[in-house]
């Protein structure tokens, strides 16, 4: 296996008029599963294509295993890579897909065998090995993309978007078998995906990528608690963290001043945001870190606001509370509450915040301040 | 559904005449070629002969040098349909998947060849030829038609449609271009090639104007002019045209059989996909 090196890597393709990739620095470690997250268009599948030597590098460096790997083909990389539509080979059976790339190594057929046998004794597809693609169901077929790529023994796999045409339920089995095979291979993964729960729930790190720009290359909890930036804050996280742009007042205490509510800021915080005295910064707060101050009564929490329910969302084991706070009905706010206790539409609440999960954002850097 | 019905049958009677209309001379060549009395057309026509024979059919390799046009249609068919469904297989490919300068010129290029009517293009083909040699040869009859403008668009066509992340999954796994040609896109391509495959039997077996032109001596005669060489201006021998002319339609007919599923694959996948 082997670490990855993207130093300064950029991609423009012809004719664009911004680059896709704008200067990308990653080092990713040997036997480490590092996701690739953002949304549609942020140059997630460009980056790993790149990587998989599909997608000629603009400027910059890339290296696998110390050795700069820019102009060499796909083959040469030794990389394995797994598609989102699969991409079997139609006209072979099970075993001559797996089997393929082997024989054009000119491995001796002693030896394919019993590597896509091992393989599927893995993937526990060893009763499909005779079976052709169509015959078989999306997980299956996925099972079979990601046999062909673990028989070759490569130094990195790439995983496309893997999950993405299966059901629900399929991919949460499959997220996990995922897992148990990077550790059982210890194999360097690099994976993109556009779904943040999978990111969270796979990656040892994970990259969150916006137009092109690294956001944020960190481990999920990182990322989860101490977002870079708003943009992560905001796209790490379901539901999504509240945003409440304001200003700051320092005339007698440090006051968040929004449409939304004035808000003292604890004591201990203050000092971070003295320079943005009279600037705009983003509030924000996660919705598992909102709490019911008539039910909370151990945590440190913020001072008193006083909240609306606009609408609900039980999930079961909890219930999403949508609300907007009282000087702001068209700005709507989420929490997360256990399902024990029930809430009408239209209720007034009293609601307090973590003070150690709040988080204040520039609001014209949309860097974190704390 | 009165309406429906009247309609119903309207369509019936159009497809049946049509039918008959396509149908109708090609049963007529089948009755004429099984008639004894050479006279067929005086009146009345018997389209059942009142004299059936198979003589028509044996003097036919018996009276003329069947057997030699046979092996030279087969032979010109042969290497064409093989040498169009490589070619165009390969250009097709090649266009569609792969990037080089000047690829759009070209592609146009070679389409807009097709605007110009095949007949202006016999002299120049033949002084070529001429010049080459090969008039009155098999490199003549075959060097025109070893591929076709048409099969390589529709082979383009078809690649087009095949999922790049295959593509791109054989260059992971080590393949070369033309590996990827030959052992993924070929194999998974039958029924665009059949149909090419089918095209240019069809083309190349009926073909008679250019072997009218490039071949003089009857020894390098294909069926179709061996068949029209029988035409003579004041006696025909009309049973024994007809019984040849049964019998060189009898293989375009079987694979148009045997393929039919192929080939209406092929002509709706290339076609209209992508």
């Amino acid at each position: 296996m082997a670490n990855i090196s993207i130093k300064r890597i950029k991609k423009v393709y012809p004719n664009a008029e911004t680059a896709t990739i704008k200067d990308a620095n990653l080092e990713i470690k040997d036997k480490e599963f590092v996701v690739l997250v953002g949304p549609s268009g942020c140059g997630k599948s460009t980056l790993l294509r790149m990587v998989a030597g599909l997608e000629d590098i603009t400027d910059g460096d890339l290296e696998i295993d110390g050795v700069r790997v820019n102009e060499f083909s796909p083959k040469d990389r030794d990389i394995a890579m797994v598609f989102q539509n699969y991409a079997l080979y139609p006209h072979m059976t099970v075993f001559e897909n797996m089997a393929f790339g082997l024989k054009l190594r000119k491995t001796p057929k002693a030896e394919i065998k019993e590597k896509v046998e091992e393989a599927a004794r893995i993937l526990d597809i060893t009763h499909l090995l005779d079976r052709r693609p169509k015959d078989m169901s999306g997980g299956q077929r996925q099972r079979v993309a990601i046999g062909r790529s673990i028989v070759r023994d490569p130094k990195v796999f790439l995983f496309d978007e893997p999950l993405s045409n299966l059901d629900a339920a399929l991919r949460v089995q499959m997220r996990a078998e995922i897992k148990k095979l990077h550790r059982d291979l210890q194999a360097t993964i690099l994976y993109v995906t556009h779904d943040q729960i999978e990111a969270m729930t796979m990656g040892d790190r994970i990259v969150v990528l916006k137009d092109g720009n690294v956001m944020q290359f960190d481990t999920p909890m990182n990322l989860f608690n101490n977002p870079a930036n708003k943009f992560v804050a905001g796209f790490i996280g379901s539901p999504s963290m509240n945003f409440i742009e304001g200003k700051i007042d320092t005339e007698d205490e440090t006051v968040f001043k929004s449409k939304d509510f004035k808000f003292s800021v604890p004591a201990d915080l203050r000092p971070c945001l003295k320079s943005y005295a009279d600037k705009r910064v983003y509030f924000g707060f996660r919705p598992e870190y909102i709490y019911d101050k008539a039910i909370e009564k151990t945590k440190r929490l913020s001072q008193s606001m006083e909240i609306e329910v606009q609408a609900l969302e039980p999930i079961g084991s909890e219930t999403f509370v949508y609300f907007h706070f009282t000087g702001n009905p068209d700005h709507q706010c989420c929490f997360r509450s256990d399902s024990g206790f029930v809430y009408q539409i239209g209720q007034k609440v009293t609601i307090g915040v973590d003070i150690d999960r709040l988080r204040f954002f520039d609001a014209e850097t949309e860097q974190r301040i704390m | 559904m009165k309406a429906i019905k009247i309609q119903k049958i309207l369509f019936l009677g159009i497809l049946s005449l049509m039918t008959l209309i396509y149908i109708g001379p090609f049963l007529f060549s089948i009755s004429i070629s099984f008639n004894a009395d050479k006279n067929v057309f005086d009146w009345p026509i018997e389209l059942i002969p009142s004299d059936m024979t198979l003589d028509n059919y044996k003097n036919v390799w018996k009276d003329l040098p069947f057997g030699k046009w046979l092996f030279n249609s087969v032979f010109i068919t042969t290497v064409q349909t093989i040498s169009n469904v490589f070619f165009a297989a390969l250009a097709g490919f090649t266009f569609a998947r792969l990037e080089f300068p000047g690829r759009k010129i070209i592609f146009t290029l070679l389409l807009s060849s097709l605007m110009i009517p095949g007949i202006i293009l016999l002299v120049p083909k033949f002084i070529v030829l001429n010049e080459l040699s090969m008039i009155n040869s098999y490199g003549g009859l075959i060097l025109p038609g070893l591929v076709g403008v048409t099969n390589i668009f529709l082979m383009k066509q078809f690649f087009e449609t095949i999922p790049k992340d295959l593509e791109q999954a054989a260059l992971i796994d080590g393949c070369s271009y033309f590996r990827m040609f030959w052992q993924i896109f070929i194999p998974i391509s039958k029924p665009a090639l059949a149909a090419v495959a089918i095209y240019t039997f069809q083309g190349s077996w009926n073909e008679f104007l250019w072997p009218v032109i490039v071949s003089y001596t009857e020894d390098m005669y294909t069926l179709p002019l061996g068949m029209a060489s029988l035409r003579h201006e004041l006696l025909t021998d009309w049973p024994l045209l007809m019984a040849g002319t049964i019998m060189i339609s009898l293989p375009t007919l079987a694979i148009f059989i045997i393929f039919q599923r192929y080939f209406v694959q092929g002509v709706s996948s290339s076609g209209l996909k992508g």
